[in-house]
């Protein structure tokens, strides 16, 4: 699969990285330094007074305190921690970095206002939110969550569907092509004005749009992937009796499936976009929404809270969908890794 | 041109079905222009005898059993399976092409299965899978994807798939072209063996005039496109046979002869 070949390259990459890997962390140096970085980071926050007013830098600090504990003790013990202990020492590097990062952070804003205020809040402003505005935060996150499945789930529905009848009829694709050629390639943002008084809801009218950003590249790949299958496998299929039903859903689906995926994934991506800028500008809920209206009160941490929320959501979908992927196509050779 | 009756003295199981071709013309049209590929072919091939077709490369082979197998229409002729005109694809005739073409998503098991499936009687009929399976000597191998075998495994599965379908007609497109000379062999030999126990008529297309003399009753030779009949040779000899047969042997230089190759003998 041509599609896929990028994996060739990750797969020969990762036997080295891994052998330098253990060899920076085979001595307990790294796990120590990142313990340390978090001890840094601790007594930052603790030792300077802050320069503003934030409620939450006693906790932060103390946090951080136990979190180089932690690091430290499973640094040295990490040979009895089974998965967890290696999974430590892999990560220590990286545990270092973002120590180092934070502590720096922390003092470039809290405590010496290198960094003008309040455009770049400090770590605790931020642990504040997610603290203090919880229950308004996970409201945002339900509902995007909410109109973002359902738009997902409806367009990559309908573009898988329309995909698999214009690969396979003729007549269908006929109708459809041009269609999709006039309004495919516009963005889905374009629609926003005119589907926000048409349609009774901004909801719903949400939800068209983020089905219309995941259906086009969903449909495109789809038909091109049900296009592309040899038709060698269809005369396999037909001298063992195949009728034309099993050759759509036995022999061109599957075949075409690796392809589906990546318009999946590119509707994913591009459905997020559409999502964030429905939420700004039409629906008063979610986590677009959110950083809207932090924006109107000027509530810096809040945006930089929200914005981590969602990328983590965000990237969270696309790890799920690689794992569906994954599952679906063991059969593949080699597949990239997320 | 040589023609010498088929070994009718040879009795042959009942299971296979009698395919008779006949005045059989086919062309395609390219860039407007029409190849002429097959010119009048007329064969009529017994109830489980197993026939090879010899040709030069391009010259119609895989378009005939092309459309023996119902994949298409000649443009004229007939041809019948027991009488019966062929109008399409029928699983009492399967095709085991060249490349094994197994479908990569499936496994062994389920690539073997096809037919089966496709003819809805695969639940009641599981069994025939895995003895399939175990003739061919790829039982281990029955969860394993097409991407894990080697080529001659590929070819056994692609050839367990035809067979699993008890077909009355096997048609085999040069299906060990690609192996090496060792499977290959040893393929030829299990191919005997099988159609042996079987009884399935056979239609063979090869490049290996030792292939087809090792294994079929009967030789057909063919001209350069388009394609008709240069000579049909009975090869009267019991199996197994040995590659070193001077009947064999002198067969193999005649028919090397008709296809213009008497130099490299
Ligand atoms: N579907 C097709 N469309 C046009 N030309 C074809 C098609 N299939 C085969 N041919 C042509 O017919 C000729 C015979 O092909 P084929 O039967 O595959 O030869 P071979 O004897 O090597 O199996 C070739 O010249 C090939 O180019
Ligand atoms: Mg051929």
């Amino acid at each position: 699969m041509s599609t896929y070949s990028v994996s060739d390259a990750s797969a020969a990459a990762a036997p080295r990285a891994a052998v330098t890997l253990s060899n920076l962390s085979g001595s307990y140096g790294v796990g120590l330094a990142a313990s340390l970085a978090w001890l840094a980071f601790g007594l930052s926050c603790l030792y300077w007074p802050d320069v503003g007013d934030w409620s939450r830098t006693g906790s932060l600090g103390i946090g951080a305190i136990v979190i180089a504990a932690f690091i430290l003790f499973g640094t040295f013990s990490a040979d009895y921690l089974g998965g967890a202990g290696g999974a430590l020492r892999k990560r220590a590097p990286w545990l270092l970095a973002f120590g180092a990062f934070v502590t720096l952070w922390e003092l470039a804003t809290a405590k010496f206002a290198w960094l003008p205020l309040p455009f770049f809040p400090p770590p605790q402003a931020i642990l504040e939110v997610y603290t203090d505005d919880l229950p308004k935060l996970l409201d945002s996150v339900f509902a995007s969550i909410k109109l973002q499945l359902g738009g997902y789930i409806i367009g990559a529905t309908i573009g898988f569907l329309t995909g698999v009848s214009i690969g396979w009829s003729q007549k269908v694709g006929y109708w459809v092509h041009p269609v999709l050629r006039f309004i495919g390639p516009l963005p889905a943002t374009a629609w926003l004005p005119i589907a926000f008084f048409t349609f009774p809801s901004s909801w719903s009218a949400s939800t068209f749009l983020i089905a219309l950003a995941t259906g086009f590249p969903v449909t495109v790949l789809t038909w091109s992937g049900v296009a592309s299958v040899s038709n060698a496998y269809y005369d396999v299929a037909r001298t063992l009796g195949a009728k034309p039903s099993f050759l759509v859903l036995k022999v061109a689906i599957p075949a075409a499936l690796p392809h589906v995926f990546v318009g999946l994934f590119m509707g994913l991506g591009s459905s997020f976009a559409v999502l964030v800028v429905a939420e700004m500008i039409g629906v008063k809920a979610g986590l677009g929404w959110y950083l809207q209206w932090a924006q109107g009160w000027a509530a810096y941490a809040n945006m930089y809270a929200a914005l981590i929320v969602m990328s983590l959501l965000c990237s969270g979908a696309i790890t799920l969908l690689f794992r569906t992927r994954d599952r679906l196509l063991v059969w593949q050779k080699g597949v990239v890794k997320w | 041109m040589v023609v010498s009756s088929a070994a009718e003295a040879i009795t042959y199981p009942a299971v296979g079905a009698e395919l008779d071709i006949e005045g059989v013309s086919h062309a395609f049209d390219i860039d407007g222009a029409v190849l002429p590929v097959l010119d009048n072919v007329s064969l009529t091939i017994a109830p489980g005898e197993f026939v090879a077709l010899l040709g030069p490369s391009g010259c119609g082979k895989s378009t005939l059993l092309r459309l023996v197998a119902g994949l298409e229409k000649p443009r004229t002729g007939t041809l019948r399976e027991d009488e019966v005109r062929i109008a399409g694809p029928h699983p009492s005739r399967v095709v085991v092409f060249q490349d094994p073409t197994l479908f990569p998503w499936r496994s062994v098991w389920d690539n073997v299965a096809l037919g089966l499936e496709a003819q809805g009687i695969l639940k009641a009929q599981r069994h025939r899978v895995d003895d399939v399976i175990e003739l061919v000597g790829l039982s281990s191998f029955r969860n394993a994807y097409p991407h894990q075998l080697s080529g001659g495994m590929a070819q056994r599965v692609a050839l367990a798939r035809a067979l699993v379908n008890d077909p009355k007609i096997l048609v085999l497109d040069e299906p060990l072209g690609k192996l090496d000379s060792l499977t290959r062999i040893a393929m030829q030999s299990e191919l005997v063996a099988l159609w042996q126990r079987k009884g399935f008529t056979t239609l063979l297309v090869t490049h290996d005039v030792e292939e087809a003399l090792v294994l079929a009753n009967r030789v057909i030779v063919l001209s350069d496109r388009p394609a008709r009949i240069k000579a049909d040779i009975a090869v009267a000899r019991p199996y197994p046979r040995h590659r070193g047969d001077p009947y064999l042997a002198d067969l193999r230089k005649q028919i090397l002869g008709l296809l213009g190759l008497e130099a490299t003998w």
